[in-house]
């Protein structure tokens, strides 16, 4: 199939950046998206222009590094699915395609497609953990957890770290991301010591960060390629109020 | 060179518990004045970064991705091994360490070995105190499931996300560390050289890759934790950015390389469906518990696979290893792939597939429980190759995967540089010729939790290091050369992309060092690899410039060192006269076509120093001695 791809261009940070056109002929139905970008890269380069930067490694779809806005949506059109798991099956031939950085304050632009991400790091870094050393911990199965909760926080954990929620939300929230970690942490009986301070110290981040509030358009839970419940971000604001209570 | 292992004496099982106690310690005071540099923060980096910092040591850890929850660790999938007997299915530390021996085809250290099989359990219960959320039992307690290569049950699983679970668990426990300030995390810079100072690891240089900038980071020891090299072949299983360049620069600083040609080729993974393709995708060996793999009986068969009678199929595992069958171990389950294919009886597009088929499964459990248990995978085959793995049988075929060979260590796992420590895939230590299911991430995490904080210990504790700068002569003629080498990468201005000669390179080592090997074809390698090579200094184009964020340069950079590594394998596996778990050397096999072993001239670690540009590496011995284990032919029939 042939395709007309307008991907934002922009060198570094500073730049203003802009869409530019490329036509790109002779596209497989079995290439994965990214492989495209691949294509139109290697032709860039033999052209002595300057590939389109984008992030991705694992190409599996759990690494979290590819992000990229695709026809407005993050990761395209598929749900619970990657850029780097979306496949040409699902364009065809004659189509245009609009690639885009994610979109928010507490997401620079690197270059092109690339974004600095370590805002989320720094979320995790205030709360997102257990406070346990490595050491003699205690026998595994000392500690039974019933299925139900396991998978439930399984559910949370699955997150993968992404920023595609941030790229949805028409307020650049961080709801769902955040979330997701303390909803993990909290179903569990080796979170409950740090539950609420780890609510307050990491929603706190997230809002020094420069992230936006959440005023309930679920984006985030459409756009997620795990399929994260925007449950967890009701349950969030519950620790987080309890935190407030016991922390008075 | 002169490789000591550093065994300590003594029965195999005390060996650990003896040198842990004989280890000199190093006073909690004294700790913070230790200075550790980490280089990657895979399961292996960030569990030692995390656990150094808790143990009071100044910890700097480097990473090229944005950050370390990107690890090529993520993607892991199917589980970690260890020897909790939960099942009570008469497993044992003995027992997991007699599969791991005899899995590695008798070509890995006993004691080494062992203690993997005895902190095994530590790291279950170090990941449940963290919060990994295991699959569990409807009781509560820990669920398992089996792997290839073993009798027993003993592989601990987070849905089909184990390597994500426990990365995220690392990461988690590196961000508290970072977050208390006791790790300095760098981000986004990619380690170039080692710096050795008084024939010790005193230090890195690191590229920035936002900026470009190049420094040197100066410190007491270096870590490397870096993975592996599976990508030499260009398509493999790996993340698109594993590479060798770590390892390899270590290697040309005086670090021998362990048996680099022992590479691990997977069975079970979706074919290649065109030029383009720039990565194969792994289908987790735990489908081998309920599909059954054939292929036609007959060559150029091209019949629906539905329309193929039952008599017409060759289930081949099943017919050749009944006792193993579909779970046999992943190098024999590979080459009877290829055997079949070459055979001409592969099937889908060029004859480079076999079936994995669920329909017995499905009408024998019903398709809810198939979606149960492999929902995930199923979902993401489809999303791959478009077609529906509950109507027509999966198309797999084997790909690289994992590399058993990496920087030599001893026992402390520090590599013949004093200081320099190397953990994880790229270390060399306990896989032997061929790894096991699910050994991976026990031995990443072993290596990074319960080994390393003890033996870098013992290190510091004899003393005699003296204070370095970045100013001194050797830290700065390594920046000079690492600048000196991306100029001349950005200054060739030739027509060819780093991408097109690193996907030559790679049909070169697949053709002539991959599942099957001899030596006319390693002897062609040896002829063409230089030839390419020479090529790519003459006629390699990287747009941009080395003052900015620039892929290009990144993957040339690295694509450089694997042009020159691949011939390090070539040479090892061209010298290796036997057959030996990943490495099949055709010359040497038996009359039904198993690997032939030869234990009287090879039993022993193959270990190549480099002795500079254009010369041929020197390759010392260290030989393997078995005393609680016989050497015996490996066989799963
Ligand atoms: C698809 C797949 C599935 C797998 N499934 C399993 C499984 O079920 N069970 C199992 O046991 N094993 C499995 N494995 C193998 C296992 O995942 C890996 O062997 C293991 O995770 C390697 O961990 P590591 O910490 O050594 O290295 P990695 O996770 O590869 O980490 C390497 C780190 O080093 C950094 N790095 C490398 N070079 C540099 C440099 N020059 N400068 C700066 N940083 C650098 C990287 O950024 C990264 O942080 C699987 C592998 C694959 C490919
Ligand atoms: S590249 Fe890893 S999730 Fe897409």
């Amino acid at each position: 199939m042939n395709l007309r791809l307008h991907i934002w261009r922009q060198s570094g940070p500073t730049d203003t950046g802009m869409m530019k056109t490329y036509d790109l002929a002779d596209v497989s139905e079995h290439m994965s998206f990214l492989e495209m970008l691949d294509v139109l890269n290697e032709q860039l380069s033999e052209r002595g222009e300057e590939p389109v930067a984008f992030e991705h490694d694992c190409r599996e779809g759990i690494c979290g590094s590819c992000g990229m806005v695709i026809n407005g949506r993050p990761h395209g059109p598929l749900p619970r699915t990657t850029a780097c798991q979306l496949h040409m099956r699902t364009f065809k031939d004659g189509d245009e395609i609009y690639i885009e950085p994610w979109r928010a304050r507490a997401f620079p632009v690197v270059r092109d497609l690339v974004v600095d991400r370590s805002s989320f790091d720094r979320i995790i870094q205030s709360g997102g953990f257990v406070s346990v050393n490595t050491g003699n911990a205690q026998d595994g199965n000392t500690l039974p957890i019933s299925k139900k909760d396991a998978d439930y926080a399984m559910d949370a954990a699955a997150c993968i770290g992404c920023g595609a929620c941030v790229a949805a939300c028409p307020n650049s929230s961080a709801m769902l991301f955040t979330s997701a970690k303390i909803g993990h942490l909290g179903a569990l009986p080796q979170g409950q010591a740090e539950r609420y301070d780890r609510a307050e110290n990491m929603v706190l981040t997230m809002d020094a960060e420069g992230f936006g509030a959440c005023t309930n358009h679920y984006e985030c839970e459409a756009a997620c390629p795990k399929g994260i419940s925007a449950d967890f971000i009701a349950r969030m604001n519950r620790d987080f109020v309890m935190a407030g209570l016991l922390n008075r | 060179m002169e490789l000591n292992s550093h065994i300590p004496s003594g029965p195999l099982a005390e060996k650990w518990d003896k040198h842990k106690a004989e280890l000199k310690l190093v006073n909690p005071a004294n700790k913070r004045k230790f200075s550790v540099i980490v280089v990657g923060t895979g399961l292996a980096g960030a569990s030692a970064a995390a656990t150094l910092a808790e143990l009071g040591y100044q910890v700097t850890a480097v990473t090229y991705h944005d950050s370390p929850r990107r690890a090529h660790s993520i993607a892991a999938q199917g589980g970690i091994n260890a020897a909790k007997n939960y099942q009570n299915d008469g497993d044992s530390v003995w027992r997991l360490f007699y599969d791991t021996i005899k899995g590695g085809d008798f070509r890995a250290r006993e004691a080494n070995v062992h203690r993997l099989a005895q902190v095994s359990v530590n790291i279950i219960d170090q990941c449940v105190a963290q919060g990994v959320p295991f699959a569990r039992e409807y009781g509560g307690t820990l669920s398992n499931r089996s792997f290839g290569g073993a009798q027993v049950s003993r592989t601990f699983y987070a849905r089909g996300q184990t390597g994500q679970q426990l990365l995220l668990g690392a990461y988690q426990a590196l961000s508290r560390q970072i977050g208390l300030g006791k790790v300095k995390m760098l981000n986004k810079k990619e380690m170039m050289d080692v710096v050795v100072v008084d024939g010790r690891a005193r230090g890195v240089v690191i590229r920035d890759l936002v900026d470009g900038s190049i420094e040197t980071l100066m410190g007491d020891a270096v870590i490397l934790a870096t993975g592996g090299y599976g990508n030499t072949f260009y398509l493999s299983t790996n993340a698109k950015a594993c590479n060798v360049t770590a390892a390899y620069r270590a290697y040309k600083r005086g670090a021998a390389f362990a048996n680099p040609c022992f590479t691990q080729i997977h069975p079970t993974c979706i074919p290649q469906s065109g030029d383009y393709q720039s990565k194969l995708t792994l289908m987790s060996e735990s489908l081998r518990n309920d599909g059954r793999i054939w292929v036609p009986k007959k060559q150029g068969d091209t019949r629906a696979p539905g329309d193929i009678p039952e008599n017409e199929r060759d289930y081949y595992l099943e017919r050749k290893y009944p006792s193993f069958g579909n779970l046999s171990p992943r190098d024999i389950a590979s080459r009877a792939a290829k055997e079949a294919c070459d055979d001409g009886r592969g099937v889908g597009p060029g004859g480079k597939g076999v079936y994995l088929d669920f329909s017995d499964a499905i009408r024998r459990l019903g398709q809810p429980v198939i979606e149960d248990r492999y929902g995930n995978l199923f979902e993401m085959y489809e999303r791959i190759t478009g077609e529906n793995p509950y109507e027509v049988p999966m198309r797999i075929y084997p790909a690289v995967h994992y590399t058993m060979g990496g920087l030599w260590v001893d026992y402390n796992l520090m590599s013949n540089i004093p200081g320099l420590f190397v953990l994880g895939e790229a270390n060399f230590s306990d896989h032997g010729a061929n790894r096991l299911g699910a050994s991976a991430l026990m031995q990443g995490l072993a290596d990074g939790y319960f080994v390393i904080p003890y033996t870098i210990g013992g290190y510091f504790a004899k003393g005699g290091l003296t204070p370095v700068s970045a100013d001194a002569p050797e830290a700065r003629a390594a920046v000079e050369e690492t600048t000196t080498k991306v100029q001349q990468l950005l200054g060739i201005n030739g027509k060819r992309t780093a991408n097109s000669f690193h996907r030559e390179l790679g049909k070169i080592m697949w053709d002539k060092c991959g599942m099957a090997r001899n030596a006319k074809g390693l002897n062609e390698a040896l002829q063409e690899i230089p030839a390419l090579r020479e090529e790519f200094w003459q006629n390699l184009t990287v747009p941009g410039t080395g003052a900015q964020l620039n892929q290009s340069l990144e993957h040339a950079s690295r694509v450089a060192d694997f042009m020159e590594f691949a011939e390090l394998m070539v040479r090892d596996a061209l010298h290796r006269e036997e057959s030996c778990g990943g490495h099949f050397r055709e010359e040497y096999q038996t009359e039904d076509g198993e690997a032939k072993r030869n234990d009287a001239d090879f039993t022993y670690v193959a270990a190549w120093e480099y002795t500079g540009a254009g010369s041929a590496p020197t390759l010392h011995k260290e030989p393997l001695v078995f005393e609680n284990v016989e050497l015996a032919t490996r066989s799963y029939k």
